[in-house]
């Protein structure tokens, strides 16, 4: 039996030309409607049928960075004309601006907790799987079960007794709270993730960085860690995402200093500020 | 460089016993090779005594220093493993330097260069000291993981079939270069294999390990010549020793079960008759299998012979080799 490639005809490049392109635009839709809201105004963006085609404002973002104030018509008058640019959009809207969002700030909390517990979460979720993968640990399987089973219950269902907890130890409202919390629920995943990398590096050679006149310490540190590195990586993307997605504890622990970037955007809108 | 001894060293592995009751001295500058099939103990000796796995009864000693409880760094040895030999991450010149750059070492940066150059001129990979490790055929891995223990003087080299990767011709080599190295540096070096080859023509000593104990140990041609038993009759010699009751040829001392005929103990053309099975030209040799008795013997005659299948070739033995029923040696 033989094979042959045969350059295919005119007319069916062209219809498979069509195909892919039509396949590649219903794809990036989804993407390009999104990024087409953010420079709809508040109205165009929730209006029913959806808007394809809108007046493009910066709205949106002005209202994401800004605080300001509903004036009424005197105030206005005493204001006199805007300035600039971001100024005259709110100004449409019947309102001043009175200072900077915390959006900022927030997202650098988002920042602060995201990658705080993503680190924490890979110091001691590596330092776990090394001795996991490597060491005779009495009741190993019993305590890596133990650890996956952390998981087994979804961690809203003990909302309650961990807001309590974290109001009575004062962790409410605290970066430090939230780092504690996101690393708890992620240290399960990452210890069992890297584990799975960590058990894929033959331990010769540890082995042979131990006899070569380093420490155990050091042979991690030198052999096992550079080899585990693209391993690392994807575990703490894993859990970057998670903690920067999260929202229903966010919502439930923080209020001010502490608070992250997505429970503000609801905010943002209800009281129009 | 220094002596090693090992006494009374036992190590199991749950219920497999390991190393049952070892004692060996390991002279100071000798090449001693561990030989022995799969699971006879020779990786395990060489992990005691490299300090990764400890005894759980017996003392090793190196240059008369208990070495019981010392890490592996502490006792300065160096290790060449059969797999898994060069750190994946770095480039082949890292490899080299990383022993020497140890907090042990803590050799001086000219130092380093220098004798990584020396290093790697002598195994001829220095056009290749900035590849990554994993850029290289085995033959060079092997060779940079050979030279990662050539480059620093630790008290004993230890290899763990560190050329059984390799092909024939670059076995050859290497079998050269490596105890033209040992002889010059004076290097003590425990050696294991399973390949008698390596054993005959590189080991001052070897020991003959069977199922955890070491049933032989001394130079090669010593086992060659008088073993201690069938098991260390047929780790050295190719073709292998023919091992047959000792009955079917007269002369038997008693309590002689089987007699054990190496291919230049059994004369040709005087004795009783056997018949030619095959003829094998090797070039350099000729191999005879023979039927006697029928019993089968392999055995070496000239290379230029005319015997050809269905031939009758008149043998008796010469100076044989007797066993007991159990195996063990008895003349």
């Amino acid at each position: 039996m033989s094979f042959s490639v045969t350059e295919p005809n005119k007319g069916t490049k062209w219809f498979a030309g069509v195909l892919v392109v039509g396949y590649a635009l219903i794809t990036i839709a989804p993407l390009l409607w999104i990024i087409a809201t953010g420079f709809k105004s508040p109205a165009d963006s929730i209006s029913y049928p959806p808007k394809v085609v809108f007046d493009p404002t910066l709205e949106g973002y002005v209202n994401l960075f800004t605080d300001r104030t509903r004036a009424t018509a005197d105030m206005l008058e005493a204001e006199g004309e805007p300035q600039t640019w971001y100024e005259r959009i709110v100004r449409e809207q019947g309102t001043v601006i009175i200072g900077p969002s915390r959006y900022g700030e927030r997202f650098l909390n988002s920042i602060i907790i995201g990658f705080g517990s993503t680190a924490l979460c890979m110091v001691l979720g590596t330092a776990a799987a090394y001795a996991f993968s490597r060491f005779r640990v009495p009741l190993k399987d019993d305590l890596l079960f133990f650890i996956l089973s952390t998981r087994m219950m979804p961690p809203i269902a003990v909302a309650i007794p961990i807001f309590l907890m974290f109001r009575n130890l004062g962790l409410n409202d605290t970066h430090l709270g939230m780092i504690l919390l996101y690393t708890a629920v992620n240290l399960s995943l990452s210890v069992w993730l890297l584990k799975g990398f960590i058990d894929e590096i033959p331990v010769e050679y540890e082995e042979a960085a131990l006899i070569d006149g380093y420490t155990r310490f050091q042979a991690f540190y030198k052999v096992v860690l550079p080899q585990a590195a693209t391993g690392i990586a994807s575990t703490a993307i894993f859990c970057l995402i998670f903690a920067w997605n999260e929202y229903a504890f966010a919502v439930l622990l923080t209020s001010g200093t502490a608070q992250t970037a997505p429970p503000l955007h609801p905010d943002d809108h209800r009281r129009g500020r | 460089m220094a002596e090693v001894s090992l006494t009374g060293v036992t190590k199991s592995f749950g219920p497999d016993v390991a190393l049952d009751d070892v004692t060996m001295t390991i002279p100071d500058g000798s090449f001693v090779v561990l030989l022995g099939p799969t699971g006879a103990g020779k990786t395990t000796t060489l992990r005691m005594v490299s300090g990764l796995d400890a005894p759980d009864r017996g003392q090793i000693s190196i240059d008369g220093r208990d070495m019981a409880g010392l890490t592996p760094a502490q006792r300065n040895v160096a290790m060449v493993f059969q797999q898994y030999s060069l750190y994946p991450h770095m480039t082949v010149r890292q490899n080299l330097e990383f022993p020497l750059k140890s907090p042990i070492l803590k050799t001086s940066p000219d130092q380093v260069k220098r004798k990584v150059g020396e290093i790697a001129d002598i195994l001829q990979i220095t056009h290749k000291l900035d590849n990554k490790a994993t850029e290289l055929s085995g033959g060079e891995m092997q060779r940079v993981s050979i030279g990662r223990a050539l480059v620093r003087k630790p008290s004993v080299y230890l290899m763990d079939e560190p050329l059984s990767s390799l092909d024939a011709k670059l076995r050859a080599d290497l079998r050269v270069e490596l105890k033209s190295i040992q002889a010059d540096s004076g290097a003590t070096l425990l050696y294991v294999t399973h390949d008698q080859i390596e054993a005959m023509t590189m080991a001052t000593h070897v020991g003959v390990l069977d199922r955890g104990r070491l049933v032989q140990f001394g130079s090669p041609r010593e086992i060659y010549e008088d073993p201690v038993s069938i098991y260390a009759a047929s780790r050295l010699g190719q073709p292998r020793i023919n091992v047959l009751p000792a009955n079917v040829f007269a002369g038997a001392p008693t309590g002689a079960e089987q007699i054990g005929l190496r291919p230049e103990q059994i004369i040709q053309g005087e004795g009783e008759d056997s018949f030619v099975q095959r003829v094998e030209h090797l070039g350099d040799q000729t191999r005879l299998h023979l039927t006697f008795k029928s019993h089968d013997i392999i055995t070496v005659t000239n290379a230029h012979t005319e015997l050809r299948t269905g031939d009758i070739v008149k043998i008796r033995p010469n100076k044989p080799l007797y066993f007991g029923a159990n195996g063990a040696r008895v003349a």
